[in-house]
C-alpha cells in the first residue's frame, strides 16, 4: 500500500486474526457494507491456513455433532458461488473443483471400518456418501494408476478440493475491494470495553476501536477469548505436509491425505500431533509414514521427487468441533475458531459474517457454543 | 547476456543443437552462456521460463537431462556430450518408469 491505511474512528467490525477464518469473516463482513478492520500478526502468525490441505469436505465431517455436519453440508453447498467471486477477486481461478472426494482404505480392515463410519454418518444425516470397492474405484478413475493394496475407498461426490492459498488471496483482496483495511504485523494484547464497542491495544502500541470484535486468532484465541469473558480452550494439533514436483495428471480426484493440486503437485497429508507444542518444524519419522501410505495408494509415486515438506498447527478444540460464540458479559465481541478453515469459508463469509452484524448467531453456529467444554477434557482425535 | 571467465572444454546437445560447455559446471551455467533461457515451459500456462536462484530453490530451471524429466539444470554438472531437452509442461513420471 501506498499509505499506511487510517486507524482513526470506529470501525464497524475489528477482526482479531488475518487467516482464513478471519479474512472469510472480514470479506463477508465488508462485503454486506460494513467498515472492516482485520488485524493481523503478519508473516510470524502461526497459521494453520499454511497448512490446509485445501479439502473441501463433508465425508468425514460431524461424527456425534449433527450441528457442525448440518453446518458444514451447508457451507458445501454454497461453495461454488464463493469459488466464483474469490477466483474473480483474486484474478487468478481459485482451482475449485467439486469432482468428489475418496477416502482410501488400504486393506480389509480398514474398508471394513470404514464402511461401518458412513452407515453412522447415514444415520446423522450424511447423504450422497457411498463405499467404493476396488473394481468401482477403477471404473471411477479409469487409469488411475492405484497401487494392489486399495480394497476401495468412501465417496462423497458433493466433496472437492481448491488452491487455499488463492482462496485466501481472494478473501483478503475482496475485503479491501469492499473498502475494509488489513492491518498486519502486531498481534492484539488487550481488548477494552469503550463507549459503543471495544478498544484493541496491540503490541506495536498502535489502537483500533471497533463497535464490535470478532477473535478468529486460531491458536491463540484461548487468552483473547478470556479478555471478552468466553473460554475457548484451544490447543495447536501439528501437521506435517509434503508435496511433489509437478506432475503429468495422475490422481483425478482429491482424497484424504492425498490430492494431486491444479498445477500438478501431489500433496502429501497429514500428521495430527497432539503434542501441545507450538513447533511447527518436520520429522523424518512423520513424512516417511506419509510417503509410504501414498505409496501404497499410487506406487509410482516412488519415482517423484520430494520438493517440500513443511508443518502447520491447526487449532483444536477438546471435542475438536468448531466454537462460535457472543460474549455475555461483553456483547458484540464474538469468537470463532475451527480446524476446518477452507472448508468453512463459505458459511464464514455468508450467514457467520452476517449474523455477526446483526448479533444474532445462525442455527448451527450456536448449536457449536463452546459453553460444552465445560469440565471436558481433550478427547478429540481429528 | 553472459561472459564466459573460463574457457569451454567440451561440447552437450540441447534440443539437438551443439553447444559449447565446460565439464563440471552447472548445466544451467553452460545454457545461459550460450544464450538459452526458457528451458522449460510451465505445466500450468505453458509459457517460458529459465533459472531465477541458480541455487537448488526455484524449480524453475527444469529440463529434461538424457531423457530424465524434472531436473534442475543448476544442480546437474556439465559432462561432454549430456543430451539435454527443453521440459515442457508436467513431468509425464508414467512413461519415465520404461
Amino acid at each position: 500500500m501506498s499509505s499506511p491505511p487510517s486507524h482513526t474512528g470506529l470501525f464497524d467490525v475489528a477482526i482479531i486474526g488475518g487467516g482464513m477464518v478471519g479474512s472469510a469473516i472480514g470479506y463477508g463482513c465488508a462485503e454486506r457494507g460494513a467498515r472492516v478492520a482485520v488485524l493481523d500478526e503478519g508473516d510470524v502468525a502461526l497459521r494453520a491456513a499454511r497448512g490446509n490441505f485445501g479439502l473441501v469436505w463433508s465425508q468425514s465431517k460431524g461424527d456425534g455433532m449433527p450441528a457442525y455436519a448440518a453446518w458444514t453440508r451447508q457451507s458445501v453447498a454454497l461453495w461454488p458461488a464463493l469459488a466464483e467471486r474469490a477466483s474473480a477477486l483474486a484474478g487468478r481461478d481459485v482451482q475449485y473443483r467439486a469432482v468428489g472426494g475418496l477416502t482410501f482404505c488400504l486393506d480389509e480392515a480398514e474398508y471394513a471400518a470404514r464402511a461401518h463410519f458412513v452407515q453412522r454418518m447415514h444415520n446423522q444425516g450424511q447423504q450422497g456418501l457411498v463405499m467404493l470397492d476396488r473394481r468401482q474405484l477403477q471404473d471411477l478413475m479409469p487409469g488411475c494408476p492405484l497401487g494392489p493394496a486399495v480394497r476401495g475407498a468412501s465417496y462423497q461426490p458433493a466433496d472437492g478440493h481448491v488452491d487455499p492459498l488463492t482462496l485466501l488471496r481472494g478473501l483478503q483482496a475482496g475485503m479491501r475491494a469492499a473498502g475494509g483495511v488489513h492491518l498486519p504485523g502486531a498481534a492484539v494484547e488487550a481488548i477494552d470495553p469503550i463507549a459503543g464497542g471495544y478498544r484493541l491495544r496491540r503490541a506495536d502500541g498502535s489502537e483500533v476501536s471497533a463497535q464490535r470484535v470478532v477473535i478468529a486468532a486460531g491458536v491463540l484465541t484461548t487468552k483473547l477469548a478470556q479478555m471478552v469473558g468466553l473460554d475457548v480452550p484451544v490447543r495447536p494439533v501439528r501437521g506435517q505436509n509434503i508435496v511433489t514436483e509437478r506432475l503429468a495428471p495422475i490422481l483425478p480426484l482429491p482424497a484424504s491425505a492425498i490430492r494431486q493440486t491444479g498445477d500438478g503437485t501431489v500433496q502429501i497429508g497429514v500428521t495430527s500431533e497432539d503434542d501441545g507444542s507450538f513447533a511447527t518444524g518436520t520429522t523424518v519419522d512423520a513424512l516417511s509414514r506419509m510417503a509410504g501410505r501414498a505409496l501404497r495408494v499410487l506406487p509410482v509415486l516412488a519415482q517423484a521427487r520430494m520438493v517440500r515438506g513443511w508443518a502447520a498447527l491447526r487449532p483444536m478444540t477438546p471435542d475438536g468441533f468448531p466454537a462460535y460464540a457472543e460474549s455475555t458479559t461483553h456483547p458484540g465481541a464474538f469468537v470463532a475458531t475451527c480446524h476446518s478453515g477452507v472448508t468453512l469459508a463459505a458459511v464464514h463469509a455468508g450467514p457467520l459474517a452476517g449474523a455477526i452484524l446483526t448479533g444474532a448467531l445462525p442455527e448451527h453456529a450456536r448449536d457449536l457454543h463452546p459453553d460444552r467444554f465445560v469440565g471436558m477434557t481433550d478427547v478429540s482425535s481429528h | 547476456m553472459f561472459r564466459r571467465t573460463e574457457p569451454t572444454d567440451c561440447t552437450i546437445t540441447w534440443e539437438g543443437r551443439t553447444l559449447p560447455a565446460r565439464t563440471g559446471e552447472s548445466l544451467a551455467a553452460a545454457l545461459l552462456a550460450a544464450g538459452i533461457t526458457a528451458f522449460r515451459e510451465t505445466p500450468v500456462s505453458g509459457s517460458p521460463r529459465g533459472p531465477l536462484c541458480l541455487m537448488g530453490a526455484c524449480f524453475d530451471c527444469l529440463v529434461e537431462v538424457e531423457g530424465a524429466q524434472n531436473m534442475q539444470a543448476c544442480l546437474v554438472p556439465v559432462s561432454p556430450g549430456l543430451r539435454v531437452a527443453m521440459q515442457r509442461g508436467a513431468r509425464d513420471f508414467v512413461e519415465d518408469a520404461a
